[in-house]
């Protein structure tokens, strides 16, 4: 395999599994947060105890999240030397502002918050937890505006003595409205995450009719978030519907495997291609259920707007770009958006419907309660879905019509190299996610009071025995 | 501000965010590599981590920033160091990796085998990071292949030269050092004379190796290339260890570690200064070194920079110390004051 192979591969799994992380923290932070808070108001003990347990599951998972964040801040110039070199003049600053601003914030006060209990005074103790969330929440912002200006570049020139893009205003780009639709889509699905989790969790808990003083309220807690989230979420999206047709057409055409220009244009249901990905084989569409012009309402909220197909925009950009393939891997970028939209739908419903459900106080007998820890697994599948089609959409790009990823790797790296790093990342991380896992299980499993405690032996009458 | 001040003035940033993290990551390391050694017992180990435990991801935090700040800045250094040294700083990473995560999982289960896992791995980890950041600054100092169009042009092996390895384990030894004099500070009782114990012996060796790297430095002429020429300031710097020595019989703990502090620092800044305009120099071709004016950004970009970092460095500064002076009390091994 050739190094820009590994060097995508690479840069994809270890980013996407960094990014397994971050939403969960996103959320949970402010959940935690806001426990604490309820304590400190009212000196409530089951807030304490939630706070403690939802605060212990937040440490286990933001451990993996510190780590593997590292690995991103060194790969650009590790993997990517010429992009590095081409963009740093701009894309070098979010990054720097975001350890400056972001890092050290929530690394210094989570500290604080963790070590904190009892040294310091309970004000600073429950303002640091605050200041960690806001500190996450900010690097995601600073993080996204870098990444917004790669899907649209703004506030550049292209410096023709040295050949790299230069930054003439950085207004525009902490402005970018990419970045920020990005930022609204990803926070919003970060407290989603968060809310799928804890109404999870509780319900396991729920189940066994065990601590209901503390997973009662966790649950009507989760639904409520989950359901603003999930609505924040899906509206979020379609403005990066919207905003993708008017910056992106190559993406959005492929998205939808929409190969001719049409209007109104009809949204896809299902298609399936040949193996090429750029044959159509069969395919359903809204049109034939007798609803046209569902895809230009996405694209440009109403029915009947044009929205140009592959082809017109590949012939395009080969007058503009030169001769060569635009078009990304459509099997992917479009499965990856039906499995991210239809579990928004279905997150908006699920919300809903356990909104509902906990008007009466017997929810918690309910007997469909025992399918409920599985929706944990949902919004992880849209997050990774969602970047998957975020990133592989903009190909060959990797910044959108200005470079492209082949232009981008490091010339030194050999097959070799990567092979070592690859197979390398590939074996850290696993265990990674073993041992978080099987924390993140026996903690959550072992309930409120083991969460008092460093350590827990599984089973929970033995909390505390060995700690 | 004219470009050449700000690029002379981001040179100087990004040499005191290196030196930050070499001076705070620095006693996290040798707490880190001391681990296994110095803690006979559980709740031994427990204190000896939760001695760093607050404030060991902030203080990585600085590294992240060195690195992000040399983007930013310089992205050609960036470029080049990163995409050169890939698999030593590949190796890095997962000795950061398995460090930092060890850290936050080691007490969260009770079983002795999971425990004893996570604490060789936080040795292991500091051990691997101390040793190639040694390597890496050495090998900066003395130069490596780069060719005109600023690619490196060695590989893993042009690094593991007598000279990087020297750096290496001469870094790994100050780091050890400097970590049983933080732990000095911050245990009490029996741990405590343990580790000043430990802190003699490692004395002698650092000494000796620092004694050494210095030697080769002078005779090989990385000291004074016609650049900045360091003056006494690597004299001060091998007075300040052989003084650390002294206080370290004396059982004066907080001088010793100043004194090591002050080595540390002054050995950075030997380094910067020694290299100064230069941010790798090239043995190719000393017309090929990537400077501190061919590899930066430009103008308007440093401004913006120095702008935030006007505003930010002083607020991180300030909270980062109170959260040192927040916890500043002694760690002792009763389990109920334990975190992690
Ligand atoms: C809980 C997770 C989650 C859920 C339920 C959804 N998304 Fe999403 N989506 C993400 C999580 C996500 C993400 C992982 O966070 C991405 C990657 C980049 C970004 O900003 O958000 C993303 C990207 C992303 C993009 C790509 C933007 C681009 O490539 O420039 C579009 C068009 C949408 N989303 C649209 C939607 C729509 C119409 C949804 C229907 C409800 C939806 N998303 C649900
Ligand atoms: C955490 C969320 C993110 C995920 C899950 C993600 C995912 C991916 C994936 C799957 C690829 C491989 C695409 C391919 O090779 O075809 C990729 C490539 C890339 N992404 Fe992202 N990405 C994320 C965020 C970012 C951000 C924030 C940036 C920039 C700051 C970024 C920059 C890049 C670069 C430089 C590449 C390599 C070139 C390429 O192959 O396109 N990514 N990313
Ligand atoms: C590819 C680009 C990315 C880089 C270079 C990067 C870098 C990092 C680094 C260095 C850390 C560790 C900070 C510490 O030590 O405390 C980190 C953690 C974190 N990152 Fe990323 N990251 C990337 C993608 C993302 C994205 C896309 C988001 C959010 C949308 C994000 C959000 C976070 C958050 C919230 C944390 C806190 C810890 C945690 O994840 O649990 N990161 N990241």
């Amino acid at each position: 395999m050739d190094p820009i192979t590994l060097s995508r591969w690479q840069f994809g799994l270890t980013t996407v599994y960094h990014f397994l992380f971050v939403p969960l923290t996103l959320g949970l932070g402010w959940f935690v947060a806001y426990m604490q808070t309820r304590y400190y108001q009212t000196r409530d003990e089951n807030f304490r105890k939630m706070a403690k347990f939802w605060g212990k599951l937040f440490l286990i998972n933001f451990a993996i999240g510190v780590v593997t964040g590292i690995v991103q801040e060194f790969q650009f110039g590790m993997n990517w030397s010429e992009y590095s070199r081409y963009v740093g003049d701009i894309f070098g600053a979010p990054l720097a502002v975001e350890a400056l601003m972001a890092f050290f914030l929530e690394s210094t006060f989570l500290g604080i918050w963790i070590f904190g209990e009892g040294r310091v005074s309970e004000k600073v103790h429950l303002a640091s937890i605050w200041l960690a969330a806001i500190g996450s929440n900010l690097s995601a912002l600073w993080i996204l505006l870098a990444n917004g200006w790669m899907q649209h570049p703004v506030g550049y020139v292209i410096n023709e003595v040295n050949g790299r893009a230069e930054l003439v205003d950085f207004f525009a780009l902490i402005t970018n409205p990419k970045g920020w639709v990005f930022f609204w889509h990803t926070i919003a699905a970060g407290l989603a995450t968060a809310s799928f989790l804890v109404i999870g969790v509780s319900a396991y808990h729920l189940i066994r009719k065990q601590h209901l003083e503390v997973f009662k309220p966790s649950f009507q807690m989760g639904a409520l978030v989950g359901i603003i989230a999930s609505v924040l979420v899906f509206l979020g999206g379609h403005e990066q519907g919207v905003f993708m047709y008017k910056e992106q057409p190559m993406k959005f055409a492929s998205v939808e495997a929409h190969w001719e220009t049409s209007a109104p244009a009809d949204f896809s249901i299902i298609t399936i291609g040949d193996l090429s990905g750029k044959q159509e084989v069969w395919s359903l569409r809204t049109s034939q259920l007798g609803i046209p012009g569902v895809l230009s309402f996405l694209a440009c909220n109403n029915f009947e707007c044009e929205v140009r197909g592959v082809n017109d925009i590949q012939a395009e950009y080969e007058a503009l770009y030169g001769p060569g393939d635009y078009i990304p891997l459509m099997v992917v970028t479009y499965w990856t958006f039906r499995f991210m939209m239809s579990i928004g739908f279905l997150m908006i419903v699920l919300s809903a419907f356990f909104l509902w459900a906990t008007r009466k106080d017997s929810f918690t007998n309910a007997k469909w309660m025992k399918w409920v820890p599985w929706v944990i697994a949902l919004p992880y599948i849209a997050n990774a879905s969602g970047w998957i089609l975020t990133e592989m959409g903009r190909q060959p790009w990797i910044v959108q019509g200005l470079l492209k990823v082949e232009d981008a790797i490091s010339p030194n790296l050999t097959t070799v190299d990567l092979l070592i790093s690859l197979i390398g990342y590939v074996a850290v991380y696993g265990a990674l996610a073993g041992a978080m896992f099987y924390l993140m299980k026996k903690y959550a499993i072992a309930g409120p009071d083991a969460a008092m405690h460093e350590s827990v032996d599984v089973a929970p009458a033995r909390v505390g025995a060995d700690d | 501000m004219s470009y050449e001040f700000l690029q002379i003035l981001w040179f100087i940033l990004i040499a005191v965010l290196w030196i930050g993290f070499f001076f705070l990551e620095g006693f996290d390391f040798g707490v880190g590599m001391l681990l296994p050694f110095l803690g006979k017992k559980d709740e031994e180990r427990r204190a000896i981590i939760n001695a760093i435990g607050p404030t060991w991801d902030g203080n990585e935090v600085w590294l992240l920033t060195a690195g992000g700040a040399m983007f930013a800045a310089f992205p050609h250094w960036y470029a080049t160091m990163f995409s050169g040294f890939y698999l030593a700083l590949f190796l890095l990473l997962v000795g950061l990796i398995i460090r930092g995560i060890s850290f936050e999982y080691r007490s969260k289960d009770a079983a002795p085998a999971w425990r004893s896992r996570f604490d060789w791995m936080i040795a292991i980890g500091s051990f691997l990071a101390a040793l190639l950041l040694g390597a890496a600054f050495a090998n900066l100092a003395r130069g490596v292949p780069i060719d005109e169009n600023m690619m490196f042009t060695g590989n893993l092996f042009t690094l593991l030269n007598p000279y990087g390895l020297l750096g290496g384990v001469t870094t790994v030894a100050i780091f050890l050092l400097h970590g049983a004099n933080f732990l000095g500070l911050k245990l009490e009782g029996e741990l405590r004379e343990r580790v000043n114990g430990f802190a003699k012996k490692l004395w002698i060796a650092a000494s000796v190796l620092y004694f050494v790297l210095g030697v080769f430095t002078y005779i090989a002429g990385f000291w004074n290339r016609g650049y900045v020429n360091p003056g006494i300031i690597p004299i001060a710097a091998l007075a300040t260890l052989l003084i650390a020595g002294y206080f370290i019989n004396q059982k004066r703990e907080g001088w010793a570690f100043i004194m090591v502090a002050l080595n540390i620092v002054l050995t950075q800044v030997t380094f910067f200064s020694m290299t100064f305009p230069n941010v790798m120099l090239s043995t190719l071709n000393p017309a090929w070194s990537l400077t501190i004016y061919n590899a930066s950004s430009s103008q308007y970009t440093l401004t913006v920079m120095s702008i935030v970092a006007l505003i930010f460095v002083p607020i991180v500064l300030a909270y980062q110390g109170w959260t040192y002076w927040m916890f500043s009390k002694r760690v002792s091994t009763d389990k109920k004051s334990l975190v992690y």
